[in-house]
């Protein structure tokens, strides 16, 4: 077999761009026993979408919970938009601008879907101890952030309880795009959706490219990651053990990287 | 909640009229709903059925003893209502109001005046909430398991602080303060009322409010948005021990004393009042206006039955059944 079609693939491990947006150094983080990473290290540029892809257990959701302040890494370091940074909570991250879409849906189900877009980003007046909430304000800025967003998220008064999966996730990307973000991670968006819903989320991730959101899509689907990634990352045990631009590789190539059958670009580590 | 529903559509004024009014009843009449109004429609089928049986029942006199007598409860449901909402329960509410008086009646009787001695009840309250709380967010312990041990810790305080005994309190402000009134409506029932108003602007119109239902709904997802949920589940112990401490005062005023009784009505009744005014128990869906229902319904049906000359030893019983027939109800929210 030969390996010719393929323009020559360059490790981006070695390219790390000067005005990167996000950059993680060896990020290690152990939950008791297990080792969840073990010296990541990636990068993202601005205005990009790029994607990270690995097996299940790989370590994704929890360099992602990393970069957005859910955990603390016990090792490593993270610069974000030419700072060095340790978010101690994920409150910390949204004040930087990093919004995260996770994994697990991070909504409030018996909350409304404005209540849910404006969790810890109440508008309030007066002054003091006296601030009330404005939920009239919220409750149209809600509108105007759906609408914008051409979903189809019923009226933004209604329970989250009630809402489809594609409705929810469209919630939850509306919220992550609707505070001035700089960097907009989403963890697995479409894996609960069906055909239609992961078309509609789509367009939405290409539309915030568009306006300038730079993006970090967690995937298993690869036609998506081909689709919308400019750059991909591959994690294996805890590790990015290789990184493409996406127009340099392909299907086969990302496969073999996830399952090991090819060599990443970083030494493999011993035990 | 005072979420507004958004209804469909009007096409023209009478027709949409009629059709909201039957939509209306049919809303009510849905079980989902129903258990919202479970104390509502318990506290009307109890006011005509005993005033079917005594017509003294709706005597303004015993409206304003009713009112009064369910002052104490309210209080402590409203204190129940926001650890509930996130979740969690305080079996110890009643056992630190019982300390709160004790506390109350020595600082009283040392000299200090009354004020002091309330602001002593209120902080024995907020201390006790606050360990409560503490214990529970940081040190990740069952609330279930913390607040029983409180439970037994702040009686036997208040039984070793009051040495077992009863102390009459005599003062003209707390005797004002137990039989005064404007119209039908007691002081002690209306500063119930006054703390059930700023608790409701609380929970629905404040952040923190916010951030109660949304520690009780998720406390993950609310966590992962910034939500500090550990503060929150601290504070809102520190809220019902506060409340717990307001409610020692309204209780000594009442009794005319200060003693290390048990109260252990009171705890169940606050639950039974919480689960009455279709709170959830799993957290994260609160009113204010439904424990406070279901204070006065249960205290309506303690005065009724006593009107009735039921014996005392009935009302434990009926408190129960009516607490378990809400429940039920409860099933069919969602
Ligand atoms: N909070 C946690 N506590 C303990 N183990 C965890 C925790 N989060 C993740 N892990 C473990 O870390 C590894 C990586 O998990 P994760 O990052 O969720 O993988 P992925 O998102 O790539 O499927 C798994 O073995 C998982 O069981
Ligand atoms: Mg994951």
């Amino acid at each position: 077999m030969s390996d010719t079609t393929a323009a020559p693939a360059v490790p981006l491990i070695h390219d790390v761009p000067a005005d990167a947006i996000l950059t993680v150094e060896d990020a290690a983080i152990a939950f008791g026993q297990v080792r969840a990473l073990k010296g990541a290290s990636m990068h993202a540029r601005r205005g990009e979408v790029t994607a990270i892809v690995g097996d299940n257990g790989a370590g994704k959701s929890t360099l992602i919970r990393c970069i957005s302040g859910v955990h603390a890494p016990d090792s490593g370091r993270i610069t974000f938009d030419g700072h060095e940074v340790e978010f101690k909570t994920p409150h910390a991250a949204r004040d930087a601008g990093i919004e995260t879409v996770h994994q697990n849906l991070a909504l409030v189900e018996d909350l409304t879907v404005w209540q849910n877009l404006f969790l810890n980003r109440e508008i309030v007046r007066g002054v003091g101890p006296l601030r009330l909430l404005d939920r009239r304000a919220m409750r149209s800025r809600a509108d105007e952030m759906v609408s914008s967003l051409a979903v189809n998220v019923p009226a933004v008064g209604s329970r989250v309880r009630r809402l489809s999966g594609g409705q929810r996730q469209a919630v939850s990307i509306c919220r992550a795009a609707g505070f001035a973000s700089k960097l907009i991670i989403m963890d697995e968006p479409t894996a609960a959706l069906g055909v239609q819903e992961t078309a509609r989320v789509e367009e939405l991730i290409t539309r915030l490219k568009s306006e300038g959101h730079a993006i970090l899509l967690i995937s298993h689907n690869f036609a998506q990651v081909l689709r919308l990634s400019d750059a991909v990352w591959v994690m294996r045990a805890g590790r990015c053990v290789a990184g493409r631009r996406t127009a340099q590789t392909d299907g086969d190539e990302i496969v073999g990287l996830i399952t090991g059958a090819r060599a990443g670009d970083i030494p493999v580590e011993a035990a | 909640m005072t979420t507004t529903r958004t209804d469909t559509a009007t096409p023209s004024a009478p027709t949409a009229q009629r059709a909201r009014a039957g939509g209306l009843i049919r809303w009510v009449l849905d079980p989902a709903n129903l258990a919202d109004w479970a104390a509502l429609v318990g506290l009307v089928v109890l006011v005509v059925v005993f005033q079917a049986l005594n017509s003294s029942f709706l005597s303004a006199g015993n409206i304003q003893s009713m009112l009064v007598a369910a002052a104490i409860l309210v209080v402590l449901a409203v204190g129940q209502t926001f650890v509930v909402a996130t979740a969690g329960i305080d079996l110890s509410i009643a056992s630190v109001m019982t300390l709160a008086a004790v506390v109350f009646g020595t600082v009283f009787a040392s000299g200090a005046g009354l004020l002091v001695a309330a602001l002593a009840a209120l902080a024995t309250g907020a201390l006790v909430g606050l360990a409560n709380g503490l214990v529970i967010s940081k040190g990740r312990i069952t609330d279930f398991i913390v607040t029983l041990g409180t439970l037994s810790a702040a009686s036997g305080l208040a039984l070793i602080i009051a040495d077992g005994k009863p102390r009459t309190i005599i003062s003209g402000p707390l005797l004002r303060l137990a039989t005064g009134h404007v119209g039908i409506f007691g002081y002690s029932f209306l500063i119930a009322l006054v703390i059930a108003v700023v608790a409701h602007v609380v929970l629905f119109h404040t952040r923190f409010g916010t951030y109660v239902l949304a520690t009780g709904g998720n406390a993950e997802a609310a966590s992962a948005t910034g939500v500090p949920t550990a503060r929150i589940k601290t504070a809102v112990y520190v809220i019902a021990g506060v409340l717990a401490g307001i409610a020692s005062i309204l209780l000594v005023a009442r009794v005319g004393a200060a003693e290390p009784a048990a109260n252990t009505a009171f705890l169940l009744n606050s639950v039974a009042a919480v689960v009455l005014g279709g709170v959830s128990l799993f957290g994260g869906r609160a009113t204010i206006v439904g424990p406070v229902i279901g204070a006065l319904l249960l205290t309506a049906l303690v005065n009724g039955l006593t009107l009735l000359g039921v014996s005392q030893f009935y009302q434990p019983l009926s408190v129960g059944v009516v607490v378990v027939l809400a429940a039920f109800l409860t099933r069919f929210q969602k």
